[in-house]
């Protein structure tokens, strides 16, 4: 069952004569569980992609279905609730609030919850837990900038499936990290794609791309072509290639 | 997010930011506290005026010559000269037509006064008014003696040569010695001593405790001597009339204008004379010092808008720098609210604070201001309130802008914020 799916995405800046096209026509679905790729060169759409996924922007035309429900017409206060409760980021500078410990970076996503069925005490032991799975349940205290460059990068994988959300987006998580804290991580990922965790992850690396069931190839704003990386997949279904360049 | 937590995220990032949260509270800290010490330091002269004025004495009503109006440091005006030596102003006997004629009338007391140079031994102090009244001059004014007595009405009948001493002016005169008894010489006519008043102060720019009181017969033949006295009489500054009680103050101050008018045979509207009651004086006073004071609540008030401005300013401020600390806290969930609840609580702990740290200033100050001045100064509960309600509603008013402004940022452009 999909996940996620869009149906014919696009996404134009601007209007008229200096309007720019940045998606044309994007449809594509991923599984429940599916560990996926997305890759292109700079201006192939990777970024827009990443915030019309991410609920951080709108489609100009096109629909998003996030576990069925339409998100492409939210507005922002409707965005910031499935973002809360659907999605974990995990952002190539980390993005940890600065000067908040990291048990407190970790709750935030729970304390912005619009559900209010736990307690505090509560949400900061579910807290403590994500950050004793990510290997950092002796950290809790410290502040971002007192954490290594790959410490930092666990907690916001741990901020980022704290929630229990429908899927992770990763973008070029080991981006800013040396190969070996970079290898570390990205075990990490595959970890959580082991647990069940749907991950979509957008990258430069071959390398990572080779590591996940699926790569999507963006060229141009269209998808170039989906490819599946059999050694990764072999429990998967076949999948067959959609709405490759026309 | 619930309240707890957005105090909670306000109080650690006024924490985190220790220097600039302290200058940003000081124009609130400022307002605060000048608001809460002016209307002190107002309300303090305010209470010492009309208490001095009360003690004046009551149910008292001034009659005095000429046109002369009634207001804080410019009541010893003297007319007479201006509407001319042979027409118009008060004569002696109009103080007893008063206390015969007017009902509701308790006492009556005749001032006329003079400048003289009064001498005892090698002691010579110029420029010293020099009183004359009648005996009740004491019960209408409310004043006490506190050695001797003062003169009767006999001693003003018969132009007895005494003299009652005011007394910071028995003290310059005769130092420790006992005046009662003793003689002074006043502008060459010498005087004995009968009695001394008690301390009573300055009121109303007169300081009763440097003048010498004597039969306003006296002055009347020594000091102030007209060519027409027997003719119109002896000419007097002002009447004092002491009604039976408040009730009788209107009706007095008719039957008095009636009767003055029909003896100087004039009509009501040009009047040589003024009657003015305690309550006018009082009313004067108050007029001009809550005049004052909202003067100074006006300044207290600028400062304390300057104070919230300052806060928007740094909101702003801070706004920016956090722009990706807010982009962050949106990718997570934040919603436009949340956002707006986190700036705005910030904004008003802020202002809170300020003003907590401004009312302890202003009550200090206040006091203190009160220690090393003479001036009396009155700490009202409703002057924190209103300082403290101030600093909430301009940390509401000014916060709300940047507040705003935050809740509006682009996740997107916020999160590539450098």
């Amino acid at each position: 069952m999909s996940i996620l799916q869009t149906i014919g995405l696009s996404k134009t800046y601007g209007e008229g004569d200096v309007s720019v096209r940045a998606l044309e026509e994007v449809s594509l679905s991923i599984e429940t569980g599916e560990f996926v790729s997305v890759m292109g060169p700079s201006g192939s759409g990777k970024s827009t992609l990443l915030n019309i996924l991410g609920c951080l922007d709108r489609p100009s035309a096109g629909r998003y279905l996030l576990d069925s429900v339409d998100v492409s017409q939210m507005d922002r206060a409707e965005l910031a609730r499935i973002r809360n409760e659907r999605i974990g980021f995990v952002f190539q500078s980390y993005n940890l609030l600065p000067r908040t410990s990291a048990l407190k970076n970790v709750v935030a996503p729970l304390l912005y919850s619009r559900n209010h069925g736990r307690t505090k005490d509560e949400k900061l032991a579910i807290a403590r837990q994500a950050m004793e799975s990510v290997g950092l349940g002796d950290r809790l205290e410290h502040q971002p900038q007192q954490l290594s460059g790959g410490q930092q990068q666990r907690v916001a994988i741990a901020r980022a499936f704290v929630t229990d959300p429908a899927f992770i987006l990763a973008d070029e998580p080991t981006g800013n990290l040396d190969s070996q804290t970079g290898q570390e991580i990205l075990s990490l990922l595959a970890g959580l794609h082991r647990q069940g965790r749907t991950i979509l992850v957008i990258t430069h690396s071959e390398e990572i791309a080779a590591l996940t069931d699926r790569t999507i190839r963006l060229r141009d704003g269209r998808v170039e072509r989906i490819v599946r990386n059999w050694s990764n997949s072999d429990t998967q279904a076949v999948d067959e290639v959609r709405n490759g360049s026309r | 997010m619930d309240l707890a937590e957005f105090l909670r995220t306000a109080w650690e990032s006024i924490v985190n930011n220790k220097l600039r949260s302290l200058l940003t509270m000081l124009g609130i800290i400022i307002g605060v506290a000048s608001v809460i010490v002016m209307i002190g330091v107002s309300a303090g002269t305010e209470a010492a005026i009309e208490e001095r004025i009360t003690g004046l004495g009551s149910n008292l009503l001034f009659v005095q010559s000429g046109f002369v109006r009634f207001g804080p440091g410019e009541r010893s005006v003297d007319f007479t000269a201006a509407v001319g030596q042979a027409g118009g102003g008060l004569v002696y006997d109009d103080a007893f037509a008063i206390a015969e004629r007017v009902e509701g009338v308790v006492a009556v007391a005749v001032e006329q006064s003079s400048v003289q140079t009064v001498e005892v031994g090698s002691v010579s102090l110029d420029s010293i008014a020099i009183v004359g009244s009648t005996a009740d001059y004491p019960s209408v004014r409310d004043m006490t003696i506190e050695f001797g007595r003062y003169f009767t009405q006999q001693e003003v009948d018969r132009k007895q040569k005494v003299a009652v001493l005011g007394q910071s002016l028995a003290e310059e005169l005769f130092g420790a010695t006992d005046p009662i008894g003793q003689t002074v010489n006043v502008g060459g006519t010498k005087l004995r001593v009968i009695g001394v008043f008690e301390q009573r102060g300055l009121v109303s720019g007169v300081d009763f405790d440097s003048q010498l009181y004597t039969p306003i017969s006296v002055v009347f033949q020594k000091f102030t001597p007209s060519r027409f006295a027997r003719i119109i009489g002896d000419r007097v500054r002002m009447i004092y009339v002491e009604v039976e009680s408040p009730e009788n103050v209107e009706s007095a101050i008719q039957q008095i204008g009636l009767l003055l008018a029909k003896r100087h045979e004039v009509s009501l509207e040009e009047a040589d004379f003024t009657i003015t009651t305690q309550q006018d004086i009082i009313q004067t006073q108050e007029a001009t010092t809550s005049a004052f004071r909202n003067l100074l609540a006006w300044v207290a008030g600028v400062s304390l808008i300057v104070g919230g401005i300052g806060i928007m300013n740094i909101m702003l401020v801070s706004v920016t720098e956090r722009t990706r600390e807010i982009g962050i806290r949106q990718a997570v969930g934040a919603a436009p609210t949340d956002i707006r609840w986190q700036f705005l609580t910030e904004a008003v702990v802020l202002s809170l604070a300020g003003g907590a740290i401004g009312v302890l200033a202003g009550v200090a100050g206040t006091w203190l201001f009160g220690a090393v001045s003479n001036l009396r100064t009155v700490i009202l509960g409703s002057s924190v309130l209103l300082a403290f309600g101030s600093a909430a509603a301009v940390g509401i008013f000014f916060g709300f802008y940047p507040a705003n402004r935050a809740a509006q940022l682009d996740p997107i452009q916020a999160l590539r914020h450098e």
